[in-house]
Parts: C-alpha cells; structure tokens; sequence
C-alpha cells in the first residue's frame, strides 16, 4: 500500500509542476503587461496570411562573382527598417530568410512605399553650419538674428552665407521629435540640408555634399593606438578611403580644421539623417581618419558598420510581392479555426469510443497541450516577436495527433501489460517504463526534423517547423508531468479498479502471450495452429499465467540442462 | 466491450493474427508497382502542375467582389494583353485570383485597372503582386537539402538507438515509399504543388518515420534474444509486433487524420485553393501512406534483412523440426 501511497504522492507532485510552470508563464506575461512592456500580450500576433497584408521579399543585388555578407544584410534590414518607420507604417516586420530580406506590411503598401524598401541607401559628408539641441530655438539672446553675414555670394560648402532666411526660419521651427522629413525624400546634394540625428538629439544646417559613400572604401572599430604605440582602453572608428576619396577628405579637413565650433564639424548622413558628426582635429591627408570619442566597443561597431555599409550601395530586385487581403486572412484563419475545432471534437468523439472512461485523459492531455501551446506562443509573440501563420497552425495541427499519441502508445501498453495478468496498479506503473522509451525515441525524431528544417529552410517552411518543434517539446512535457500522473491517480479511483466496462480497463479473458523471460516464448497458437496439436492449444489456453509461467520455466531449465 | 478492444485483446495474444510478415512478396510488389507508376506518371503527364511561385508570373487578387463570373477576368486581361493565358481562381467568399504570365510594370497597372472594373470594385479592392520564377525553387532546394540531412541524421539516430543499421535502412525504404508515392499522388491527379504542399510533403518525413519508430520500438523488444527462444522465430516475434501494435497504428492514424481531413474538407469546400488545402492534403496523404508502409513494408523489409543472420536461421531450423515433431 506504501508503494502506492508514494505514487500517489509522486503523480501530484508532477501536476503541481506542471500548474506552477504554466501559471509561471502566464505570471511572466501578466506582469510583463502590468509592468507597461508594450508587447505584453496575451493575443498572439498573426502572420500576414492570416491578417491580410502585404510580403515583399528582397533579393540583393551584387556584382557577379561577389558574396554578400552577413554583416551588410543586417545594416540593410535596419536601414529598411527606419525607412518603413519613418513612413508611419506600424507593425512591419522585416526579416533575413538566406539572403533575402522579408518584409511584411499590413495593408497594401503604396507605390512610394514600395520604392522606399527598395532603394539602396545613401551616405554622404556634409560640412555642418550650424548645430544645436534638437527642439524649436531661437538663433541670437534677443529673437532671431540672422545666421547669414553678409549678401556675399557663398565662397565654399562651409560658409554660413548660404544660410537663406527661410532656411533659418526651417532650422528654427525644426522639432526633432516631430516628423520632419518625408520617407524616400531626396535631397539636392547642392543645397544645404536641414536635418536631426538618428537619436533625435540633435539638429543641424548642413552644408552641400562634399563626399558620397562610393568614396568610403571601409570602416571598422579598434583601441586607439597611442603616442608610443601602445593600445589604449579607448575606443574609435576608423575610416579609409579611395584614392579620390582621401584627396577629397584632406581638402575638407584642410578647410574645416582652423573653423570655429560647430563649422569644424562634418556630418555623415544615410538617408538624410545624421548617423555622426565629429569635430575636425586635423587636416587629414592619408585618405585615412579615425573619429574618437566616448565609444565603447559595442557603439564603435555599430557606427563602422553603418558606415562600412551604409557606403556599400546594394540596391534590392523584388523577387516575389504578395497580397492577402484583411477579409481574405480571417477566412483563412476561421477556415483553419473552425477546422481545428471539428477535428477536436472528431478526435475526442473517437477516443470516447475508444478508451470509454479513459478519454478523460486524451482529452485532459490535448486541453493541457492547448493551453500549453496558447501561453507559449503568447510569450512568444513578446519575447521573439513570434507571428502565427498558416502553415504554423498546420503544425499545431500534427501536434493534435502527436500528443494523441503518446496517450495512445502509453494505454496500450497498459493493457498489454494488464494482459499479462498484472495488476492495474502495477500494469501502470510498468507500461510506463515501457512506454516513456517509445514515447521519447520518437519524440526526438519529430523534434529532429523540425530543428534541421528550421535551420536549413526559410519562409513558411520554417514557420511550419517551428510549430512542430514546439508541439513536439510540449507533447514530451504534457506526457510526463500530465498523462502518466493523471493515469497513475484515475486508475486508482475505485470506478477505474472496478473493471466496469466503461473503464476502457476491462479485459476479456484471453490467452495471454509474449516474452517471458530470457530465451523463453509462449508460443501464439495461431502463428503455429496447424503444426500443434489442438489438444495442446486448448491445453495451454486453459492454463494460467502462473501455470504457464512454471511450464515456461521448466522449459528453460530443461533448455540449459540440454546445453550443458 | 467494444469489437477493437476484443481485436485488440486477440492481436496482443497471438489469437488472431495477420501475417505482415510472411506476405511480403504481396506488399513488395505493391509497393514497386506503385512506386514505378508514382514515377511513370508525373513523366508520361509531363511533370508537375506547379504553382505560380514555381513558374513565376504576375498574380492579382480581387477583394469583395459580388461577381465571381471566371470569364470576366479573362476578358478584362485581354484587353490589355491579348492572347496570353489567364487562370481565375474563386478563393473563399468574395475574393477572385487572376494569374497571368510576368507583365510589365506598366501593363500590370492597366490589367489591374481593368479587372477592377470588370469586377465592379473599386481600384484599390485589385492587389496586384508579382512572383519571380526563383522563389518558389529557392524554397524546395533549401527544403531538399533540409531533408537529405534530415534523413542522414534521423538514421544515425536510429542505428544508435536500435543498436542496429537495418532498421534504419528498413525505416528509409518505408520513407522513400512515401515520398514518392504522396509525390506521385500530386502529379497523377494534377494537384498544384505550392509552398504550402512542399511543407505537407515535408511532415511526411517526420510523420512517416515517427511511426515506424513506434512499431520498431516494439519490434526491438519482441526480437529481444529471440535466437535463444525454442518457441518462436525471428519472423514470427516480428510478425507479432506488428500486430500486436496493429490497434494503436489504427487509432493513432484515426486521431491523427481526423483534425486534418476536417481542414482539407472546410479549406477546399469554403476557400477552395489556397494554403490550407494545399497543406492539408500532403498531411492527409502522407499520415494515411506512413502508417501504411510502417506496416506492410518497413517491418516485413526488416524482418527480410535480418532472418538471413546466421543466428536466427539456425535458431528457425531447430524451432521448425520441433514443431513438425509435435505435428507429426
């Protein structure tokens, strides 16, 4: 009795797990909600085929013969990125898939929108004129007093006459945090630019383009070296440029170099936007600079690579362009919703049918694992920025039948057990051992596919390995903190004991048959009716389990009497 | 107590028993039949229907349109291109897919104009989108060589934990049954092969092997020292194992297939082509043909290459002159 009061205790201690990690993972969501995470949700995100958009997908375009990096793909879905945000679509998702770049809208995207995503970015060198916070100002203590000195035609980039009163007036009443430039727009590379920083921090009046991006030949982070050559602690951006390029900079910096702050600043702008602008130190002649300042490693690398590639111009093909209507994403996801609740109900009308009083624990195991997979993918949704798509949900589905099946392989074996005469407490316990083995062989081949389809595929594929993956996962938890505990306490109910026939226990008498031991088989009449005798087919049914036990003892005793 | 209990009861006892095994020759002609046809097929058809993601084209969809007239499109394009070939498909209530072969920018912005007139929509109701003929082959490879490793590691897996190669290759020849055979299965009857129908070919693989893992498992186990017994034979244990999983193969494929015929039912009667008809029926396909091939071919082809093994057919001809001596 001892031995099952242990059980008992061990099946609810699993069930208890089993509540505390799913009411974790819904505490995690609430208090991350509670706490004001945006994202936070309980509503899992639809993929675009289910909430109707736009899937525009990217294929670089690169010179013959070259690769394009990991790196440059990066900068390219960020610098799309801001560019999507920057047109006021919320919710884009954009996303390397090899090498192409996904970009999902909702909605149909207009045709600017379009040439927006595709364009290649641009990065180029303005001298700046003038540079302060990033909110409305006033030039001058006492109202506004004209930037500009004189009537004087300008002389070069960096003289301030170029500054028109409108421009001022722009420049003044220019606030970083409110929108200030139309996505895609294009300035005149002639003119002066008024603009912010990508931070919003700060705003400028820029000087014509003096170098464009072709002219950067690269860019990486590194320790400034020191005077003696010894590496410092401190962190910098190098720059090199082409042949031309170099000319360009020394005549830039030559100009730069004696002006007063801010006019001995240039800036270096993608998209319009200023990424940085250092203060000039030098006249730098060997077509190669380095811009210090309070860098750590991780903002060094982020400046050099969107110089490195911000001045690679990759532009993009549109490979494929897909719309899916908002009607036509409820439809499917009604379609799949409604689909999956017929199934459901097909599935436990069956397992009613099947496993009469013990349906309670197939459908007990697909409700946990519904559950399970809802709070998952809800976390999902926040943490990762998860979306559900179609074909995900068609690994939900596949799911069903799995987690279906451990109950089924498990139950089996219960009465396989129970006909080998066992008890049902022990038959339990012992299918158990039996089945768990089953149960996570396969497991680990349906988890298997679905990590080296996830890892070499792309697109829905991946979404569609990712859900199997997960049911899989959710399956292995479900059968041993749910199943195997719920079965250990129901079969211990004194309904489940009685061998009524709606237990799904009941067992007629039957000839039991199968391995008993090393070497020693009974013998399935059938296999060999024919070849015994009747009388001994009837002989050896009528025989019980213990009967048949000594015979088959006796047989291998005689057995290695022979062999010895 | 219901029937499958009592056959289930009587397979686990050896009462009743069918004999996977010893049929082979059966089952092994079906399958080379059918997979020789799952061959002949697609070629004597002249390859697959494949999907504009494969063959590339312009696509345009309809949105809330009360008319669901065919014919209209067809008309609406060639007005603007003659004589190129037009497919309209009806998906779901209200929306109309017209595929034409890859337009120019400008052209496209006529048709697309034009079908929202013919349709009586407004302008933007018409989503036009186009797909380059690489997308499409860009998945399947990348999904080809997610399965040709796939493969090599799950039969490593499974050499591992069986301890032995041949059920690996047993497991293999069962897969590639299936693959051929629900691939065969698309051409033979002119399904469209989609994105979406390369994934449900994909779940095969992991389906199909899934359950030849479970029926294995038994096998393993009834095959336990078996050249030790002086009752049974390898073929027989074997043969047993089958049955005796016989009622979970069932049930598990019933329960298996339930949720997905039910998709394939509501996808294709209320949304006619698209994702989850495409997906679903590779699923339904493949669960049907993987439980079927664990069966009658990956546990007989198993049974085939290892009662050769020296052991055991020295241990079946002791068994066989004790049997005929108690017969006779």
């Amino acid at each position: 009795m001892s031995e099952k009061r242990t059980a008992t205790r061990a099946a609810l201690r699993s069930l208890t797990w089993l509540l505390t990690l799913m009411v974790g993972i819904v505490g995690v969501i609430g208090l991350g909600m509670v706490s004001g995470e945006q994202k936070a949700t309980f509503v899992p995100n639809l993929a675009l085929d289910l909430s109707g958009g736009t899937q525009v997908i990217l294929t670089p375009i690169v010179e013959e013969g070259k690769e394009i990096l990991p790196e440059q793909l990066d900068q390219a879905v960020s610098i799309i990125r801001q560019r999507v945000d920057s047109t006021g679509v919320s919710e884009a998702q954009i996303n390397t898939s090899g090498n192409n770049i996904v970009v999902s809208i909702p909605g149909i995207p207009d045709s600017n929108t379009l040439a927006l995503i595709k364009s290649s970015a641009k990065l180029e060198f303005r001298p700046v004129l003038v540079a302060s916070a990033g909110s409305k100002t006033e030039i001058g203590k006492d109202g506004s007093r004209p930037i500009k000195t004189s009537t004087a035609k300008p002389t070069s980039p960096s003289d301030l006459n170029q500054v028109t009163p409108a421009l001022q007036r722009e420049y003044e009443k220019l606030d970083c945090s409110t929108k200030f430039r139309e996505p895609g727009q294009i300035d005149d590379a002639e003119k002066p630019l008024v603009t912010c920083d990508r931070s919003l921090t700060e705003k400028y009046i820029l000087g014509p383009v003096e170098i464009t991006g072709v002219d950067l030949e690269g860019a990486d982070a590194g320790t400034v070296t020191g005077a003696q050559g010894v590496a410092t602690n401190e962190w910098a951006v190098n720059l090199n440029f082409n042949a031309e390029g170099g000319e360009k900079f020394a005549k830039v910096t030559g100009r730069l170099f004696p002006l007063a702050e801010p006019q001995n600043r240039f800036a270096v702008t993608i998209d319009g936007y200023v990424i940085t602008a250092p203060t000039t130190q030098a006249v730098i002649t060997g077509g190669s600079a380095q811009i210090t300042g309070s860098f750590d490693q991780a903002s060094s690398k982020v400046l050099a690579d969107q110089l490195k590639y911000g001045s690679l111009p990759i532009s993009f093909a549109v490979q494929s362009q897909e719309n899916i209507s908002a009607t036509l994403g409820s439809e499917q996801l009604q379609a799949g919703l409604l689909a999956g609740l017929i199934g459901i109900i097909l599935v436990v009308i069956y397992s009613v049918f099947q496993y009469r009083g013990l349906a309670v624990i197939t459908i007990g195991s697909l409700i946990v694992a519904g559950l399970l997979t809802y709070i998952l993918i809800a976390l999902l949704t926040w943490r990762a920025d998860y979306r559900l798509s179609l074909s995900g949900i068609a690994g939900l589905i596949m799911g069903i039948g799995i987690t279906a099946d451990s109950f089924i392989v498990y139950y089996e074996r219960v009465k396989d057990e129970l006909r080998e005469g066992k008890p049902l407490y022990v038959a339990v316990e012992s299918a158990w051992n039996r089945a768990k083995r089953t149960i996570i062989v396969s497991g680990a081949v349906s988890l298997l596919a679905s990590v080296v389809l996830y890892l070499l595929t792309v697109g829905n594929v991946r979404g569609f390995a990712f859900t199997l993956g997960l049911t899989t996962l959710i399956d292995l938890t479900v059968v041993f903190l749910f199943t195997y505990p719920a079965f250990r306490l129901l079969t211990k109910s004194k309904f489940f004991m009685s061998g009524n026939a709606w237990t799904g226990l009941q067992l007629k008498e039957s000839s039991a048959f199968g391995y008993t031991g090393r070497g020693t088989f009974r013998v399935a009449p059938s296999v060999s009716s024919g070849k015994i005798a009747k009388s001994s087919k009837e002989a050896e049914r009528r025989q019980t389990i213990a009967e048949r036990k000594a015979t088959a003892d006796q047989n291998s005793s005689a057995k290695n009497k022979e062999n010895n | 107590m219901s029937r499958f209990t009592d056959l289930g009861n009587q397979l686990y006892s050896g009462e009743k028993s069918v004999n996977f095994v010893g049929r082979r020759k059966y089952f092994y002609l079906a399958a080379i039949i059918t997979v020789v046809l799952a061959i002949l097929i697609p070629v004597v058809k002249g390859g697959f229907n494949f999907g504009i993601e494969f063959r590339g084209g312009s696509e345009y969809k309809i949105s809330e349109s009360k008319l669901q007239k065919t014919s209209l499109a067809e008309a609406a394009v060639h007005e603007v291109v003659p004589a190129i070939q037009v497919n309209t498909t009806i998906i779901g209530a209200d929306t109309v897919r017209v595929q034409t072969p890859q337009l120019s920018d400008e052209q496209s912005e006529k048709v697309r104009l034009a079908l929202a007139k013919a349709y009586e929509v407004k302008d933007s109701n018409v989503a036009s989108s186009f797909i380059g003929p690489n997308w499409g082959a860009d998945i399947t490879n990348k999904a080809l060589w997610g399965l040709l490793i796939f493969i090599l590691l799950a039969a490593i897996l499974m050499a591992l934990y069986f301890r032995t190669l041949k059920m690996s290759a047993a497991a293999m020849l069962a897969l590639a049954h299936d693959l051929i055979l629900t691939a065969g299965l698309y051409a033979a009857l002119g399904f469209e092969v989609t994105p979406a129908a390369v994934i449900g070919f994909l779940t095969i693989l992991g389906y199909s092997l899934y359950d030849t893992v479970v029926v294995f498992d038994k096998i393993r186990e009834n095959t336990h020292e078996v050249e030790f017994s002086e009752t049974t034979t390898f073929a027989e244990q074997v043969n047993l194992a089958i049955n005796q999983t016989l009622v979970r193969s069932i049930n598990t494929s019933v329960v298996g297939v339930l949720p997905v015929a039910s998709i394939l039912f509501i996808g294709a009667t209320f949304l006619g082509a698209g994702t989850l008809r495409d997906i679903s029926l590779a699923l339904f396909v493949g669960i049907i043909v993987g439980t079927y091939s664990t069966i009658f071919i990956a546990a007989p082809a198993y049974s085939h290459m290892r009662e050769g093994e020296a052991k055991f057919t020295k241990a079946e001809k002791k068994i066989l002159a004790k049997r005929s001596a108690i017969a006779g």
